[in-house]
């Protein structure tokens, strides 16, 4: 098993260095054109509501293997303001997002996702994907 | 999904062959099949890139790579069809719970026509969406006095609904047909203005019929002007009141006015979504309704509300446009 990899994120230019890495990360675990797209997605999604809510913090992409199972991990952890209600981060807001993106998006292009929030501390969401 | 793959690119080689239309109509009706089966967009491309990959295998990377950039940015078409789904699914269970709301309200809200000696009476009441904001309240004490209690809340739907509710127990608390119409505002004005929003606002027609004198007295909180016609005179009259909307200030007074009904006359009261002729200017709706009930007359109360109400559905070309309840009191 590969190490894990750690992506800083402060600039949109480094959106783009996480997608790269996992883009290759999944295509090294197996994962099909569609679902490295998929987790490329995920990914830059994470990196862009990291930059948009908390200015920085970091992307850890893992490779993950069980018993019988292979899959990926993509971690977004920053210490921003964090949230109290993260539910409804998870909720589509029909009135503003036009364009099926953050959160929800993320949700739906993984397997599982993890939301860990404190006010003033920061916030870390654990998205993991398996090979199917 | 090899199952699918396989077919579209059976599919596919054979519209390549020959390029028939019939090869083309199959294809939608299986992109239709995919669709249930929730296949995404940026899957159907994956599917057809790959079809085509073996369909020859001397593509050039770069139509390949071509795919693989329409893959890349067609996540989000998916993602946004999901989305969608989502959102119909949301909304199927809001039309579930809404039904169940609209028939609580016909229960909370039901009310009997009575059928006192010696007056006829006539009652219809159709909402313009699932839940009603108008409400029609009967009372009716042993042959004495009946009384009738036409409510409209400003607003439609839930929220008007909601504030129905409160209007019907206030009426429920008085308890008896004998109040004075008057008074009966004044108590439901101070009620509503206590307890509902500022936004919310009832316009109200309570009326009161007592049976031995023949004598109809009624009070109106902003109501449309009911109209009463005179058999002796062959002539209508509007019943006007200057009463204040209930819900704005809370010590409005409210006056009543009397008239004696003789055989063959009859008041209709009706509440503004009967009237309302918004996109037709030229129309005056009073007097078409005149003319409709004085053409009726001959009927039953409950004939006459019904004849008025497909006549001016028709006018409306079957778009009413609100709430629209009639109530016929006929000596």
């Amino acid at each position: 098993m590969r190490e894990a990899k750690t992506v800083e994120i402060v600039t949109e230019l480094d959106i783009v260095t996480a997608r790269k890495i996992g883009r290759d990360e999944a295509k090294a675990i197996g994962f099909n054109d569609v679902d490295q797209s998929r987790i490329t997605t995920a990914i830059g999604e994470l990196a862009k509501n990291i930059l948009l809510y908390a200015n920085m913090g970091k992307i850890v992409i893992e490779e993950m293997e069980t018993d019988n199972l292979k899959g990926i991990s993509i971690s977004s952890i920053d210490k921003g303001q964090g949230m109290t209600e993260v539910h409804k981060v998870l909720e589509d807001d029909y009135t503003t997002s036009s364009t099926g993106g953050g959160l929800p998006a993320v949700k739906r292009l993984v397997d599982s996702i993890d939301i860990e929030s404190k006010v003033g501390k920061g916030t870390t969401v654990k998205a993991v994907k398996w090979l199917s | 999904m090899e199952q699918i793959r396989k077919q579209y690119k059976k599919i596919l080689s054979d519209y390549i062959g020959n390029q028939s239309e019939s090869d083309l109509y199959i294809g939608q009706n299986f992109i239709k099949r995919m669709i249930q089966k929730n296949v995404t967009p940026e899957e159907v491309i994956s599917i057809h890139k790959r079809a085509l990959e073996e369909i020859y295998d001397d593509i050039p990377d770069s139509v390949l790579h071509g795919y693989d950039f329409l893959i890349e940015v067609m996540v989000h078409f998916g993602l946004k069809v999901q989305e969608h789904q989502a959102l119909l699914a949301k909304q199927e269970e809001l039309r579930i719970e809404m039904e169940v709301a609209a028939k609580i309200q016909n229960l909370l809200l039901e009310t009997e026509v009575p059928k006192p000696r010696g007056v006829d009476i006539g009652m219809i009441s159709v909402p313009l969406r699932k839940m009603n904001g108008d409400y029609v309240h009967f009372m009716h004490d042993d042959d004495r006095f009946l009384s009738v209690a036409v409510t409209d809340v400003v607003g439609k739907g839930v929220p008007a609904a909601l504030c129905m509710s409160m209007v019907k127990y206030g009426l429920d608390t008085l308890e008896y047909a004998n109040s004075n119409p008057s008074y009966v505002l004044e108590v439901l004005n101070k009620i509503i203005e206590k307890s509902v929003d500022d936004s919310m606002f009832v316009s109200l027609c309570y009326a009161r019929y007592n049976l031995k004198t023949n004598v109809f007295t009624w009070s109106s909180a902003g109501h449309e002007p009911s109209l009463y016609y005179q058999a002796a005179t062959e002539s209508f009259h509007d019943l006007e009141a200057k009463g204040l909307l209930l819900g704005i200030l809370p010590e409005t007074k409210y006056t009543q006015q009397d008239i004696e009904l003789n055989d063959g006359d009859f008041v209709i009261i009706m509440t503004d979504g009967v009237t309302d002729f918004r996109e037709k200017e030229e129309f005056d709706p009073r007097e078409k309704i005149k003319e409709l009930a004085n053409s009726y007359r001959h009927l039953s109360a409950q004939a006459m509300c019904e004849e008025i109400y497909k006549e001016l559905q028709r006018l409306h070309n079957f778009k009413l446009v609100d709430d629209f309840s009639v109530v016929v009191i006929k000596k």
